[in-house]
């Protein structure tokens, strides 16, 4: 680099990798894992308070080639899947029922800002002795976590749409599925979407928070297991699963978001 | 004018409208009675927030009336018999310039050949070709109420409706709007019930000029229009056209003050 003839070439060098973002993240990945790498050796810490990256990369390796990350990862997977199917369902079809009905939605909102209230953790426990520590619990909590975003912002969505386009509907005599269909899914898909977006990445939590409770697989089981061994490169692993895990969870979310809302150009303007 | 042998497309007979709020119930339209005949062109002035948009929304069945009725002598019942364009062109911004102009087809569930023809034909009246992809946020306020002027007129109802539909415009633009509402008026004779709060506008457009008083409103000046067709900008200078502006002028100042100001 000292060599460059003219700063304006190492000027453009910068500026054009200003621009490229994945290998920005790639580069940071990377400083941050050589980093990591240079304090467990500077200070020599032993493996069970802090593996080296090399390690968590063999162990990686290690419960890959044996399938016992797959299974595991897997049935994480599929809780949180199950999760969102059913909370998100949940939540939409309670949310347009509220939005159709102030009378309920004042009955109700005490019981469900309550219930939003109590930190899941804390119910877990309940739900794993009422429902047994298999799938169900599991299920129920990873949807109870999704359930509340998403209510509220399909209640929201619903609400804002504008009176005057529904004068509109009105005035071309549109029945009340057809307002659903024409004005209302589009008007409060964006805020819809967002709150899907925060959904999806409690949906990790939950599940995760049921399997620490208890549960004989998943990578929460991962966990804890890891923890009881000392095996803390395994628990590395599974932390690791559940950030790439979170991550294309929402990346999925963010991808359908700029597919719905192809219409909103001035977005992207902005 | 002809009164005797025109057929009468709109009848509105001591059309009462009242809204209950926190402080008791307001009245908004005292008794109204008025009646258009076919392929007329009527407009509505009077002072702002004085119930014309009421009387409109009432016609176009929004809004249930309090006490009497409207009627629509000689149309059949299940047809688009009015269609209502709003002050601002309220498009879906979710939808292009077409899809915008298809929706009241699409939800009458018509078959999507007859969409695509009827839409386009529309295009072509309103004279936005070229934009048919385009998306609301794309169009000048012009436009956009083009836009929401064929959106309406592509129910093919009856009877159309215009709550000052170029009320937002630029002064230039609104008169042109009102020239483009004529030759589409001309291509498609259509009964028209038009509020605005320009006079030298309603005269220039109506066949009649309908008069309302402020909150509640009545009805108190039915003036006809004695310009011929097609109108022309000429024609604002003739002395019949300044001497019904003289009327409505002097007729909307006496019943304007004080009870409007709110």
């Amino acid at each position: 680099m000292k060599e460059t003839p003219s700063s304006t070439i190492k000027i453009d060098f910068w500026q054009r990798l200003s621009r490229n973002r994945m290998l920005l993240t790639l580069l940071s990945v990377l400083l941050f894992l050589l980093i990591w790498q240079v304090l467990v050796s500077a200070l020599n810490l032993p493996g069970f308070i802090l593996p080296s990256p090399a390690e968590v990369g063999r162990k990686f390796l290690d419960v890959l080639r044996t399938g016992l990350l797959w299974r595991h990862f897997s049935a994480t997977l599929g809780e949180i899947l199950l999760g969102l199917l059913f909370g998100v369902s949940a939540a939409t079809l309670l949310g347009y029922a509220l939005s159709k009905s102030p009378l309920a939605e004042r009955l109700l909102s005490p019981f469900l800002v309550g219930s939003q209230s109590i930190p899941m953790a804390a119910i877990a426990p309940l739900l794993v002795i009422w429902f047994g520590p298999g799938l169900l619990s599991k299920v129920l909590i990873c949807s109870l976590t999704v359930f509340f975003p998403v209510l509220v912002n399909t209640l929201v969505g619903l609400r804002d749409v504008p009176p005057e386009l529904r004068e509109v509907m009105e005035s071309l005599r549109a029945s009340p599925a057809q307002t659903l269909r024409y004005l209302e899914i589009p008007a409060a898909l964006p805020v819809f979407l967002g709150g899907l977006r925060v959904g999806a990445s409690l949906s990790v939590i939950g599940a995760i928070v049921g399997e620490l409770v208890a549960s004989d697989r998943g990578l929460g089981f991962l966990i804890n297991v890891g923890r009881g061994q000392y095996d803390t490169a395994l628990v590395f692993v599974a932390v690791i699963c559940l950030v790439i895990l979170a991550a294309s969870l929402y990346g999925f979310v963010l991808l359908l978001e700029n597919r719905v809302l192809s219409w909103q150009t001035w977005r992207k303007e902005v | 004018m002809t009164f005797s042998t025109t057929e009468i497309a709109l009848e509105v007979n001591d059309l009462e409208v009242s809204f209950v709020d926190s402080d008791g119930s307001l009245e908004v339209l005292d008794k109204i009675s008025f009646s258009i005949e076919r392929n007329a062109f009527v407009c509505i002035v009077g002072p702002s927030g004085g119930g014309k948009s009421t009387l409109l929304r009432a016609v176009a069945g929004l809004i249930q009336p309090t006490g009497g009725n409207v009627l629509f002598p000689g149309m059949a019942e299940d047809k688009a018999q009015t269609g209502l364009v709003f002050q601002k062109p309220n498009l879906l911004p979710w939808r292009t310039l077409r899809d915008n102009i298809s929706l009241p087809l699409e939800i009458d569930q018509r078959p999507e050949a007859e969409i695509s023809v009827l839409t386009q034909e529309m295009i072509r009246l309103v004279g936005l070709e070229g934009f048919e992809k385009a998306y609301p946020h794309e169009l000048s306020g012009g436009m956009a109420q083009r836009v929401a002027i064929a959106r309406c007129l592509v129910q093919n109802p009856e009877i159309l409706l215009l709550d000052e539909p170029f009320g937002q415009l630029d002064a230039l633009t609104r008169e042109r709007m009102g020239d483009e509402l004529l030759r589409i008026w001309n291509e498609r004779r259509k009964t028209v019930l038009m509020v605005t709060h320009s006079i030298s506008e309603a005269i220039f457009l109506a066949d009649r000029v309908l008069v309302l008083t402020c909150r509640p409103a009545r009805l108190i000046m039915d003036l006809p229009i004695e310009l011929p067709r097609p109108r022309a900008d000429a024609m604002r200078y003739l002395p019949e056209f300044t001497e019904a502006a003289r009327l409505l002028h002097a007729q909307l100042k006496d019943t304007t003050v004080p009870a409007c100001q709110l």
